[in-house]
């Protein structure tokens, strides 16, 4: 310990290590390359993380869509190939009996699934449009931005059935002139007056989303278009904590037995997790943060068994040397702790010469893939601190670790032997 | 200063077994300038070796400056080796990548002297030997001659009880083996111990005592008239 903090010992090593740079150089690569190819991969994998974090926070992350569709099972005197149609009571039912759900809003659609679109029109200008029949609560699952001054449909444009809308960006674009503010305008939809109560930036959020979506009070819609109870779909959202397969196969077991369809019908009721989806990509950015890991220490460990191997060679080289050292009064111990301390210090300065360029790299990424715009799900690609910490006292354990083996060696060599060597 | 009784040692060489060493009688004072000759396979520069405690005898008593060496642990060898001996070798055997001064410190580094005096003694014992300029030359910047006297400075720098030179102008031409003799002679008349290993007569002579080895035991211990090498340098 005392030596480890003596001047001399350090400007020993050095000396060793400078006096034999192209030796030192070839020693140093391989860890180099090593931590260079850990920082790099874990960094990405950070990245696109960061990315696919950036590209879903608008969205539930365990959410999933729930629909009907025909019957595959004859049960309790119904035939098969019978058409299930959700209604709105069973929202009700689902809150009481999955008390695993957060959220769950009915939604009606007019535009998507073969439907036709409504015709909207305003002044000279018209265009179709998907239009949704929407309750507050979906906002709660699939967050919708909306412009400044403007609001999505709320509790009391349920209950009064108010003809408001809440149009979407491109929407606006195509029906308004540039500087016209859309706010408290109206717009024509299937013949119907609506009040501009929003504009809503398009959020990549879900399968079925597009930035010309126009969304109306469910009440309102139920009336235009005469729906009655139907419901097209429900989008549920479930709590954080709780497992989303599971929670679709509840709500799923339920619908099941309010439309009196078999328990066995995995067709009758459809469903698409997003919840599995997500848990699926994000299950893919931890693998790879996982293989950087693994790579990175596999390489790190070929480097510093490169570094031992050098070393291993640089012994017999020195035989000589050491011996003239230990004729010179060097104890075993010196001679041992001298080669460790080498091969520690060259570990650990390939080590941080590896981190500086990997993380230079990684900026430089980044820099590149902020140019590149949002298209690329490619986010402030850092390596967590821990990582780095970690993988600078791995080095330190396998420096001294490698270090050994050569160390030991030079030490088992006689002085007489080593002096003898020609 | 040096006293063995009765030392044996002999090497395996497979199955055979090679006696070096038959019961070697030596004995040697402060201050005594002792050549140790023989033919090659003599055990001259095996009895040095165990001097040096560089390798070990077989049986036998060695006392150094009424210490006995005997079962050393190689750390209380390098101990020992530090503290009473200092060597020089028929190849010089200076370490290539450090420079003349740095070589001299060295045995003063395992002793832990600091590093300001260590520089001190070291320029110091390179005037001795007449280097002083050459303090920042690497070995291979050196001559034979030149890289001789660094190893002998060196040698001298830990102040040892005894030197050891083997063969120390082996591999000298014999102009430069007088200046290293010389040298040795000046070192010897300070009052240091010396042993030197060597095969030519002209060498032996410098010295003050001759010891004739033959098939491991001593066949001729004598004191001779010393001839001056400073005669033969100009």
């Amino acid at each position: 310990m005392k030596q480890l903090l003596d001047r001399d010992t350090w400007s020993e090593i050095f000396q060793s290590i400078r006096k034999n740079r192209l030796r030192t150089l070839l020693t140093m690569v391989g860890v180099f390359i090593g931590i260079y190819i850990y920082i790099g991969l874990s960094g990405a994998s950070k990245g696109l993380d960061n990315g696919f974090e950036r590209e879903f926070k608008d969205v539930a992350r365990n959410s999933m869509f729930i629909w009907a569709q025909n019957t595959s099972k004859p049960y309790s005197g119904f035939k098969t190939g019978r058409r299930i149609q959700l209604k709105l009571s069973d929202a009700d039912v689902l809150r009481k009996q999955v008390p695993e759900i957060m959220a769950i809003a009915p939604r009606n659609v007019r535009g998507i699934f073969g439907s036709s679109p409504g015709l909207i029109k305003r002044g000279t200008k018209s265009g179709n449009y998907s239009v949704f029949g929407d309750f507050p609560e979906f906002t709660k699952i699939a967050t919708k931005k909306i412009y400044d001054g403007g609001r999505f449909i709320n509790e009391d444009d349920i209950e009064q059935t108010r003809k408001v809308c809440v149009i979407g960006e491109r929407t606006q674009k195509e029906l308004y002139n540039k500087d016209e503010d859309p706010l408290g305008t109206y717009v024509n939809i299937d013949n119907v007056n609506f009040q501009v109560v929003g504009v809503h930036k398009f959020l990549g959020g879900g399968p079925l989303d597009n930035d010309s979506d126009i969304f109306i009070p469910f009440t309102t819609y139920q009336k235009l278009y005469n729906t009655g109870d139907f419901v097209a779909w429900f989008t549920v959202a479930a709590y954080d904590s709780v497992d989303v397969v599971q929670v679709e196969q509840d709500v799923k077991t339920v619908l099941r037995r309010i439309h009196d369809v078999h328990p066995e019908d995995e067709k009758a009721i459809g469903s698409f997790n997003l919840g599995e989806i997500f848990k699926r990509i994000f299950g893919f950015a931890n693998g790879l943060t996982f293989l950087s890991l693994i790579v990175g220490i596999a390489t790190i460990l070929a480097g510093v068994i490169g570094i031992g191997n050098i070393l291993l060679i640089s012994v017999k080289e020195r035989t000589k040397e050491l011996g003239v050292r230990r004729a010179m009064g060097a104890t075993p111990s010196e001679v041992r702790n001298q080669i460790v301390l080498e091969a520690l210090v060259l570990t650990l300065l390939a080590g941080i010469v590896g981190i500086i360029a990997g993380a230079g790299t990684l900026a430089l990424i980044g820099v590149f893939a902020e140019q590149a715009g949002g298209e690329f799900p490619y986010t402030n690609p850092t390596v967590p601190i821990p990582y780095v910490l970690g993988s600078m006292l791995l080095m330190v354990v396998l420096g001294i670790l490698i270090g050994l083996v050569p160390a030991q060696r030079a030490v088992s060599i006689r002085p007489i032997d080593a002096l003898r060597e020609e | 200063m040096i006293e063995i009784k009765d030392l044996h040692k002999s090497y395996k060489m497979g199955s055979n077994s090679l006696h070096v060493l038959k019961g070697i009688n030596f004995k040697a004072e402060k201050g005594e300038l002792v050549a140790i000759m023989g033919s090659s396979g003599s055990g001259k520069s095996t009895l040095l070796n165990i001097i040096g405690m560089l390798d070990l005898a077989d049986t036998g008593e060695y006392v150094l400056d009424e210490v006995p060496i005997k079962n050393l642990s190689e750390t209380k060898a390098a101990q020992y080796r530090n503290k009473f001996l200092g060597f020089v070798f028929q190849s010089f055997n200076l370490i290539n990548y450090k420079n003349a001064i740095e070589n001299v410190a060295l045995p003063l580094y395992y002793q832990r002297v600091g590093r300001k005096e260590r520089q001190e003694k070291a320029l110091n014992y390179l005037d001795k030997v007449g280097l002083k300029e050459w303090a920042t030359h690497l070995p291979s910047e050196l001559s034979g001659g030149q890289k001789q006297r660094v190893a002998i400075a060196r040698a001298m720098a830990a102040e040892p009880k005894v030197l050891l030179a083997d063969e120390p102008t082996g591999a000298l031409d014999s102009k430069t083996s007088y200046e290293v003799m010389d040298l040795i002679q000046n070192i010897n008349d300070e009052g240091n111990t010396i042993l030197v290993v060597t095969h030519e007569e002209d060498i032996a002579h410098m010295c003050k005592r001759i010891v004739h080895l033959k098939d491991g035991v001593i066949v001729e211990d004598k004191k001779v008239e010393q001839v001056r090498a400073s005669e033969y340098v100009q």
